[in-house]
């Protein structure tokens, strides 16, 4: 699905050859500062590689418009947008910013439950706690017709008991509706047990030869 | 009353008026507030100022001119345009300072041309009497407004980059991302001109209305033309700042729909 060639990005990563299956679990791993977050914004198309290229599904993403892209493409960050307005607004707003149908209460409420988060959806969402928000974050992204999921430590504001639910519940959405995720945990414990794929960043510092490395 | 009451102020009755400063600097010494210098430099400036002003348009007003009224409106205007890049809160881009540049002269032209010719119905066009104060009063407070929007603006963009870019992750179109930034840009820089509106009247008389009530005309000719002025200044700051606005979103992003780093 992506095939990462010679990218480098201002001696943060630099990745010779890389590739990332589709219908896939892929977690990546490494160490604070080892380019991450950049990695997953490089495939968001957020930011540009200084050199090489990548690219989905064949094509190179620097030649496909950026915005239908990101309809393809979503991700999440790890410090979770949220907008004005009510749970409702925000569960919404993805769709009617990438011009999809939106989704009924009925659907929403499902969504929520999902992902354990039991808020009413007439709830202020500025007034949740950081791990609600990032659960809404999540919800919100599911309720998205995107093929590829990006998550940035979308655990990184829940308790270990709570982290290991939400994530077990995306993984199980991913699967039944085959469709590909990639995420950044810190739980390696849990990377081992969701991932099919596991990215370890650390190796693509300058000195250290590129490659994914197989579960 | 009529024109011919317009009473004018003797060299005395002038400095008398000079007092007041007097009284402010002994005040400011005493308290030793460290601001003697600027409030005597200030002075000096709008008196001389003025002064040369004043001589200006008695000279423009005696040999009225289509071009020296039209230099005359075009220097105040490159002035405004200069003091809303000075006091633009955070540093700008050459790339804003170019939208604040053609939306200004954009805006303030075509509020100009629709005020003086549709309404005020000025003859001839150019009559330096009406041409050069009308266009000052709007170029002056539209100024004030596209500040205000300039800054929201700028400042929305810096303080918000997050929900910017957040919404691009969903999918959004770089104008939709930045949609609520520019409403509320275009909000703080519409909300001084329609407050003053709301006041006009009853919380104050305001300075135009004032000085022709002063130089002998009726208060009801005066409130007319304020009434027209305070409508053309509205004009001039929303479409102004729609222009501006509608421009200097695209500078914030790159031809791939990604946001740039700040001041790039």
């Amino acid at each position: 699905m992506f095939h990462i060639e010679n990218v480098k990005v201002n001696g943060i990563i630099e990745i010779d050859h890389l590739s990332i299956e589709a219908n896939k679990v892929t977690c990546i791993i490494g160490k604070s500062g080892s380019g991450k977050s950049t990695f997953l914004r490089l495939l968001n198309h957020l930011i540009s590689p200084n050199e090489g290229n990548i690219y989905f599904k064949g094509k190179n993403l620097s030649e496909m418009d950026p915005v239908q892209l990101r309809r393809y493409i979503t991700m999440v960050p790890q410090t979770p947008v949220i907008f004005d307005g009510t749970v409702r607004d925000n569960l919404q707003i993805g769709q009617k910013l990438s011009g999809q149908r939106v989704s009924t209460d009925e659907e929403l409420d499902r969504c929520l439950h999902q992902l354990d988060l039991h808020k009413t959806l007439a709830a202020q969402a500025g007034e949740l706690s950081g791990g609600e928000k990032q659960r809404l974050a999540l919800a919100r992204a599911m309720l998205l017709d995107a093929e590829v999921f990006l998550l940035d430590e979308p655990s990184s504001a829940l308790d270990h008991t709570t982290a290991s639910k939400v994530i077990h519940a995306f993984v199980d959405f991913i699967k039944a509706t085959n469709k590909t995720l990639i995420m950044i945990t810190h739980d390696l414990a849990l990377a081992q047990e969701l991932a099919d794929t596991m990215i370890d960043m650390n190796r693509f510092s300058k000195s250290v030869v590129a490659g994914g490395v197989s579960k | 009353m009529n024109e011919s009451s317009a009473m004018d102020l003797t060299l005395w009755q002038l400095l008398f008026a000079y007092v007041f400063i007097v009284i402010l600097w002994v005040i400011v010494r005493v308290k030793r507030i460290p601001r003697e210098k600027i409030i005597i430099i200030s002075t000096l400036r709008m008196t001389v100022q003025l002064i040369l002003v004043g001589y200006l348009l008695m000279v423009v007003f005696e040999q009225p001119h289509p071009i020296i009224t039209l230099i005359i409106v075009l220097f105040m205007l490159g002035f405004a345009i200069y003091n809303v890049y000075k006091r633009a809160s955070v540093t700008i881009s050459l790339s804003i300072k170019k939208t604040i540049g053609l939306a200004m002269f954009l805006g303030i032209v075509i509020s100009l041309i629709y005020f003086l010719f549709v309404v005020l119905q000025l003859d001839p066009w150019y009559d330096p009497q009406f041409f050069i104060p009308i266009g000052g009063m709007i170029i002056g407070n539209a100024m004030t407004g596209i500040t205000l929007g300039v800054n929201q603006l700028l400042i929305g963009i810096k303080e918000q980059r997050e929900k910017v870019e957040g919404a691009l992750m969903l999918g959004a179109t770089p104008k939709d991302a930045s949609d609520s930034i520019i409403n509320q840009a275009f909000d703080s820089a519409m909300l001084p001109t329609i407050n003053s509106m709301v006041g006009m009247g009853i919380v104050f008389l305001p300075g135009m209305m004032t000085g022709q009530i002063i130089a002998g005309a009726s208060p009801v000719s005066a409130v007319k033309y304020q009434i027209a002025i305070m409508l053309g200044v509205a004009g001039t700051v929303s479409i102004t700042v729609v222009i501006f606005l509608h421009l200097a979103y695209k500078t914030f992003f790159n031809h791939r729909a990604q946001l740039k780093p700040f001041n790039e």
